[in-house]
């Protein structure tokens, strides 16, 4: 069987996801506010009232709390509900049901049941738009017990993680960034998913592996680039999961090349940074030729002035410049 | 008790200085040179300038995303808001915050922030200090129709009504909560009904008109100022812009659904023109005087952004400061 496949959108590939799970699952909902206004979420539900209908594809109030906590008693009846939050900070009134009931609900009732329920947030930033508007929360959401956390960074994955958010029998929080929405990729037509839990390196190299998500894997792979001639080489790993981690690809990554950066478009303090590098620090200490660097968020909230912006958002330049600090010495670049 | 001359000229020029500073970011928003969200509070001046008008100056005020208005009336400095519109060191939140974030604690306007609904239990506790301290104050929390699907306002509202807590829950209700209409939020239009059953006075008034707002506030004031607060007050009024910017559809994305002939509608219903009428039917200034106030404030406007444009942009070096109070 050939797979067929074209140019296609991340947003347009979420749209894809969103569309042939469906088509295919009866039972699959979608619910959240803006699902009628490209405002909101783009062009990721384009369409889906249309083929599905309101009774599915439901435009709500602005309730977060309860309709994060609607979509997982939906869950918990025999749905799958896809709860969306057009912007990440939204979702902090949806805390609660996510983290208190959603994460432990399998658990503190032995077993017995599950949350089929996905929490799509979107990141959205820049632009001015300030402290409120700007946040990555995913840290937040992976460390709570019971919840898994996927960050995709192609359009490939972007579609491929959803459908795989969707089948997973637990609840999972789909963060996508709309820094990326119009980034292209070779995406199948057909439905097919990206395993949970499974990273993958997007470009080999020798001397240094950089761990990122999101829209930092591409900045990752353009430094890469950028270091090229200067003789460094790069290695890029994609987390494309942060909960539960690729502890193994990451190992084996830092393991072959001695170095660690790890870049993460959230904050430093108990961030998923520090947390990969307790990973890497807890197994392969004894590997590493020099300390880990961790590229993230500075702890503090995010500043609306252009001028502040552009100092606090994460480039590949942030990232050329701690590899040099790191590896220029070694190979006396 | 109708106000007398000198307020409603205060009313007037306080509504004409929002408009004309509302109006006057179009153009700059269209060359981006303002680029933070803006929402703009053209149509619904009355709300902000009945309310404040009411209040001391040591009351509080909370408001939201859409706050430009209740900055002003409560005794802003124009040049201070327009340059955090321009997102400069100048700005009253020093480049920060941008248009959702406006905050004066001198003149009693505590802060505005864009999570719908997240500022009314701020309002609230503010509310519960005065009354701790008895100090008399009293606090205003402004909303849209679309902060009535958050349960934290009705947490609120109960809370208020229990305590019995200087607060006046402004709800303008300009029928759109982003892209969807009222309608297609709640089955109920008459939003003031949700202070009832906490016990809570409430009641709507026609928020394009001044003098109705501006009386019905100073009722709720004293009320609240006696002991006898909550109030719930519902304005009816009309954004004549699109949700965000100055008008969505000009910006091509559509998202502004509302109906030509709806917006027409409350064109008509204009609340500067209704006062404007008001003021020379009862011979309370003359249309000469009238022009003079806009003249005074077109050109207040423009020195605000005068000041704006000549104010530097926060420095990079200071991007960490501001995070705690040292
Ligand atoms: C918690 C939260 N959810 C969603 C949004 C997105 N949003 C921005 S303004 C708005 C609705 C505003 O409607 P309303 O409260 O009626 O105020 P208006 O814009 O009409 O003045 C929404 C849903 C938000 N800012 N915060
Ligand atoms: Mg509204």
């Amino acid at each position: 069987m050939s797979i067929k496949t074209r140019r296609l959108t991340y947003s347009l590939a979420i749209n894809e996801a969103l569309t042939q799970m469906m088509e295919r699952d009866p039972s699959v909902i979608l619910i959240g506010q803006g699902v009628k206004s490209p405002w909101y979420v783009g062009n990721t539900a384009q369409g889906l009232i249309k083929k599905f209908g309101e009774q599915r594809v439901i435009d709500t109030p602005v309730s977060e709390n309860a309709m994060t906590g609607a979509a997982i008693g939906a869950s918990l009846a025999g749905m799958r509900a896809i709860a969306v939050h057009p912007r990440m900070d939204f979702m902090l009134y949806a805390f609660d049901p996510i983290v208190n009931e959603a994460a432990n609900w399998s658990y503190m009732n032995g077993g017995k049941v599950s949350v089929p329920v996905v929490f799509w947030g979107v990141i959205n930033r820049g632009g001015e738009q300030a402290a409120q508007h700007s946040q990555a929360l995913h840290a937040m959401f992976s460390h709570a017990p019971g919840l898994k956390v996927v960050m995709p960074s192609t359009a490939y994955d972007a579609k491929g993680l959803m459908v795989a958010a969707i089948e997973d029998d637990n609840p999972v929080v789909y963060v996508d960034d709309r820094w990326l929405y119009n980034t292209e990729d070779d995406v199948p037509e057909e439905l097919y998913s990206v395993p949970i839990g499974k990273g993958i390196v997007r470009r080999e190299g020798k001397d240094v592996s950089v761990i990122a998500s999101s829209y930092l894997v591409g900045e990752a792979v353009k430094a890469a680039s950028t270091l090229e001639p200067s003789g460094i080489d790069v290695e890029v790993v994609d987390l494309r999961t942060v909960k539960p981690l690729d502890v193994d690809l990451i190992l084996a990554s830092v393991e072959k090349t001695g170095r660690a950066v790890i870049v993460d478009p959230g904050w430093k303090m108990c961030g998923l940074a520090a947390e990969i590098s307790a990973v890497i620090s807890e197994n392969s200490i004894g590997c590493l030729k020099s300390p880990i660097r961790r590229v993230t968020l500075p702890d503090i909230p995010a500043p609306a002035s252009r001028s502040l912006e552009e100092n606090y958002y994460i480039s590949s330049r942030n990232i050329v410049d701690t590899i040099m600090q790191l590896v220029g010495a070694d190979l006396k670049i | 008790m109708k106000p007398d001359s000198n307020t409603v000229i205060d009313l007037y020029r306080t509504m004409v200085r929002i408009r004309v500073c509302e109006e006057s970011f179009i153009a700059p928003i269209l060359s981006r040179e303002i680029r933070c969200p803006v929402h703009l509070c053209t149509g619904q001046e009355a709300v902000a300038a009945g309310v404040c008008a009411a209040l001391e100056k040591e009351d509080y005020i909370f408001g939201n995303h859409r706050s430009h208005g209740h900055f002003l009336a409560k005794g802003g400095k124009m040049h201070e808001m327009v340059a955090e519109v321009f997102c400069r060191e100048t700005g009253c939140s020093r480049g920060r915050g941008g248009s959702m974030h406006l905050v004066d604690p001198s003149i009693g306007m505590m802060g505005s922030a864009p999570i719908v609904a997240g500022t009314i239990p701020l309002a609230l506790g503010a509310a519960l200090a005065a009354k701790t301290r008895n100090d008399g104050r009293v606090a205003v929390s402004f909303f849209g129709d679309g902060a009535t699907g958050e349960g934290v306002l009705c947490e609120s509202l109960n809370f208020a009504a229990l305590k019995k807590l200087p607060i006046l829950f402004v709800c303008e209700n300009n029928l759109y909560s982003t892209h969807l209409p009222i309608d297609e939020i709640r089955v109920s239009r008459k939003i003031f009904e949700l202070g009832i059953p906490f016990g809570e006075q409430s009641h709507r008034v026609d928020g394009n008109d001044v003098l109705e707002v501006h009386g019905a506030a100073r009722k709720a004031v004293d009320l609240c100022r006696k002991g006898r607060g909550p109030v719930f007050l519902e304005c009816m009024t009309y954004r004549m812009h699109g949700h965000v910017g100055p008008d969505d559809n000009i910006q091509g994305s559509h998202t502004d659904i509302r109906p030509p002939a709806e917006i027409e509608k409350w064109r008509r219903k204009d609340p500067i023109k209704r006062i404007e009428r008001h003021i020379l039917k009862k011979r309370i200034a003359s249309l000469r005087e009238l022009k003079e106030i806009q003249a005074q404030a077109e050109n207040e406007v423009l020195e605000a952004q005068d000041f704006a444009r000549n104010s530097s942009f926060p420095k990079k070096e200071e991007l960490s400061l501001y995070v705690y109070k040292n």
